[in-house]
């Protein structure tokens, strides 16, 4: 009897599900495919298999190299600046470390989710208004974004901690500043270490987009090439930004072993 | 000394924890708490250092009050009191001497000890503590990576360090084999009998509690229905507070 | 006493680390021109922006209804897409189908040059390619998503039980034979969880490929920030925000029920 239900209702939901697909997919409009000529689109790979490695390095400080490292330092200090603010906003949010008091914790989980609900884009194109073009509107876009996504996570390993150690803490005579710092502080500096270096790659990837609304680094050349239709430029620099995410993303590996 | 005056705890789902419980301990007594899981044994232990608020009536330890006292004055007396738990409570990544040092937090300023400012006699203390369970050699061993019985005399280490005149312990043996079991609980029986130290076990085996104590409390449904001498608690009384005569059960378990 | 003797016997440890993070920090504060004291000079500024984002202009709303519905199908066709092409290579990337492991470490350094774009830059090319429109939006999506899922549908494979696998081979089927009878119902509900995942952030990512002429809600974004119409992208924010938030939602309660 169970058997027959459970497979109609299995049977709904795949139904259910292919509906919905069915409904998005025919909701897009196609015309773009049509417009598509398969001749641009080897002319473009053609353009993209030969890259303009003049552009690499040129001493200029406009070079692919100098456009990376900067990327580079945008994430850097952007992630930077979001690890050390969002272990306040953490301490503020956690309900564990303020019980008996919901209200503070939900403004500060209220406060991370409004932070991080931006997209980073988003906050470049406004700090590009306040503080001017260039890398630093970088840094604070990602910097105040990564902000609300450190808080969260912060906080959720936050609340999930072992309370063990904390009420021995406790039991001992120690304050809470003296059981944080003790207790809490040495389980949870791997994972904030970790999540800091994940986001850190992340930031990289991002900071090579900012670049498109004026925020500095490697995005601006990038998309004026495509524009530009300059595909041997365009190919450079992609490989740089593969290179560069690639080698980011085995030195973090590589720091996440030794964390263990 | 430990006191008790009509005790109560309700949680808040209406939960009788603790029921106008009245009990004295005196110095240097070893008591054994037994019962059944949710009896009332945790809600006893940790209402003594406060770590659960009671409801009704007044503790006090050695004449004052621990129910009444203001959080400076919580603290001080926390400083005396020391406790082990079943699942060590050692902080995993720090070193055996860090965790151990960190039973004399209390003595200290806040900024002192997050600069880690320990005084010299504190650390002699330290490798003492260690020294009378047998763990000199492994103080700036990672907590982690001793096995359990190592990491629960670690815990008794600390407990020692902070100089306390009364150790409460929470099951402590019960994530450990049979061996180390003996050798913790005669441990804890040495530290009693050597440093006259007040100690109050919560254990579930009753073979154990009437084997090491000098007394036996029994709880149910958070009433004391048993207090006295472990001789005096037959099959008869067993069956009274378990259900069951449970020391038969242990045997043949065994 | 020994410093070697206290708790800071690791001390030339922490500095060193210390050091190192400083100097990161102090290069890239150089690098990018960072001055923090501008920001303070230019709060004023900043306050003038907040001012205005605080009065959404709630009028344009249904404006925005149409653009979002069309975010939210670009997000399910490109990531259901993604996945059904994410699925089969995943099968091939893993030793457990194929035991080539010169096939395994091709198909997975492609899936990580793959992954390794951002999908920002990935919609630039593909508007440069096929054009603009909702379409590049949706192959966008399909190839981040495809990237994105395929190595977590085989790092869950390389992690399931062997039992059924041994025994399908035990009996003399063929790799692609195990594959359906004996990896595929194990994976089945967790692929089922990692399209919903891919969805979440792909509903996010989506309501800025716009900006690039792929399609959607990120078109009005860019065109009203452009205006410096705050009213309106702060009302735009806003409804992202909302849809993002039920999207969400309903993918946390359908995975939780997979579990």
């Amino acid at each position: 009897m169970t058997r027959s239900k459970g497979s109609m209702k299995r049977i709904l939901v795949g139904a259910l599900t292919a509906a919905v697909i069915i409904y998005c997919a025919a909701g897009i409009d196609y015309s773009g495919a049509a417009s598509f000529s398969p001749k641009l689109a080897l002319d473009v790979f053609q353009g993209l298999l030969k890259p303009e490695w003049g552009y690499f390095y040129d001493g200029s400080g406009e070079d692919l190299i100098s456009l990376l490292l900067l990327t580079i330092g945008i994430a850097f200090l952007g992630t930077a600046i979001a690890t050390v603010l969002a272990i306040p906003l953490a301490l503020v949010s956690a309900a564990n470390l303020w019980k008996g008091h919901t209200l503070v914790p939900r403004i500060g989980k209220l406060v991370c989710n409004v932070l991080r609900a931006f997209p980073e884009l988003v906050y470049a194109i406004i700090f590009v208004k306040i503080v001017g073009p260039g890398p630093f509107a970088g840094v604070m876009a990602i910097g105040v974004h990564q902000i609300g996504m450190l808080g969260k996570l912060y906080t959720e390993e936050m609340e999930a901690m072992d309370e063990g150690p904390v009420e021995a803490m406790m039991a001992v005579g120690a304050n809470f500043w003296q059981s944080l710092f003790f207790a809490r502080v040495p389980q949870l500096m791997p994972i904030y270490t970790t999540l800091s270096l994940n986001h850190f790659e992340i930031a990289v990837r991002s900071a090579s987009t900012l670049g498109l609304v004026g925020a500095g680094g490697i995005g601006a050349p990038l998309i004026f090439a495509i524009q530009a239709r300059g595909w041997a430029k365009v190919s450079i620099i992609l490989l740089g930004v593969i290179v560069t995410v690639f080698l980011i993303d085995m030195l973090a590996g590589v720091i996440r072993k030794k964390l263990r | 000394m430990i006191e008790f005056k009509n005790v109560s705890k309700v949680y808040g789902n209406g939960v009788r924890g603790l029921d106008h419980v009245n009990v004295t301990i005196q110095d240097g007594e070893f008591v054994s708490v037994i019962g059944l899981s949710g009896a009332g044994k945790s809600t006893f232990l940790r209402s003594i250092n406060r770590l659960i608020d009671v409801t009704e009536g007044e503790v006090r330890v050695d004449e004052t009050s621990i129910t009444g006292a203001n959080k400076k004055q919580l603290r001080k007396i926390r400083c005396h009191i020391g406790m082990i738990s079943q699942n060590f409570n050692l902080v995993k990544r720090s070193t055996v001497q860090k965790n151990v040092l960190s039973g004399r937090l209390g003595y200290y300023s806040t900024l002192r000890s997050i600069l880690g400012l320990f005084t010299k006699e504190d650390y002699q203390r330290t490798l003492d503590a260690l020294e009378r369970v047998g763990l000199a050699d492994k103080l700036h061993s990672r907590s982690d990576e001793l096995s359990g019985g190592q990491q629960q005399r670690v815990s008794i280490a600390r407990a020692l360090v902070q100089q306390a005149d009364i150790i409460l312990a929470d099951e402590p043996v019960a994530s450990l084999d049979p061996i180390t079991t003996q050798k913790i609980m005669t441990d804890l029986k040495r530290i009693n009998q050597e440093m006259k130290q007040t100690v109050v076990v919560n254990i579930h085996s009753v073979e154990l509690a009437k084997q090491f104590s000098t007394r036996i409390l029994a709880f149910k449904s958070g009433k004391i229905v048993f207090d006295g001498l472990p001789e005096e608690l037959t099959g008869e009384e067993l069956k009274r507070i378990y259900g069951r005569n449970i020391l038969e059960d242990q045997k043949n378990e065994d | 006493m020994k410093i070697k003797d206290t708790v800071h016997y690791d001390w030339y440890k922490k500095v060193l680390i210390f050091l190192v993070i400083l100097a990161g920090i102090v290069a890239s504060a150089v690098v990018t021109e960072a001055d923090f004291l501008e920001v303070m000079q230019n709060r004023k500024q900043m306050y003038l922006f907040l001012e205005k984002f605080m009065k959404p202009d709630f009028a344009y709303i249904p404006k925005i209804l149409g653009p979002m519905m069309m975010t939210l199908k670009m997000s399910v066709t490109g990531t259901v897409l993604g996945v059904l092409f994410a699925v089969p290579i995943a099968f091939l990337a893993t030793e457990v189908v194929t035991s080539n492991k010169a096939v395994t470490f091709v198909v997975r350094f492609i899936l990580d040059v793959v992954r390794t774009i951002p999908n920002l830059l990935l919609a630039a090319l593909m508007v440069a390619i096929v054009g603009i429109g909702e379409f590049t939006g949706v192959l966008t999506i399909a190839v981040f998503t495809f990237g994105l899922v395929s190595q977590l549908i085989y790092e869950s494979i390389e992690t399931i039980d062997f039992g059924p696998i041994e025994a399908a081979q035990a009996v003399g089927a063929n790799k692609i034979q195990t594959a359906v009878w004996a990896v595929w119902p194990q994976v089945m509900s967790q692929i089922a969880g990692y399209t919903f995942y891919a969805l979440e952030i792909n509903v996010r990512a989506s309501t800025v490929l716009g900006y690039v002429g792929a399609g959607g809600i990120g078109v009005m974004l860019n065109s009203s920030l452009a205006l410096l119409q705050y009213g309106r992208v702060s009302i735009i924010i806003l409804v992202i925000l909302g849809v993002v938030a039920v999207v969400d939602f309903v993918s946390e309660t359908i995975r939780r029920k997979l579990r």
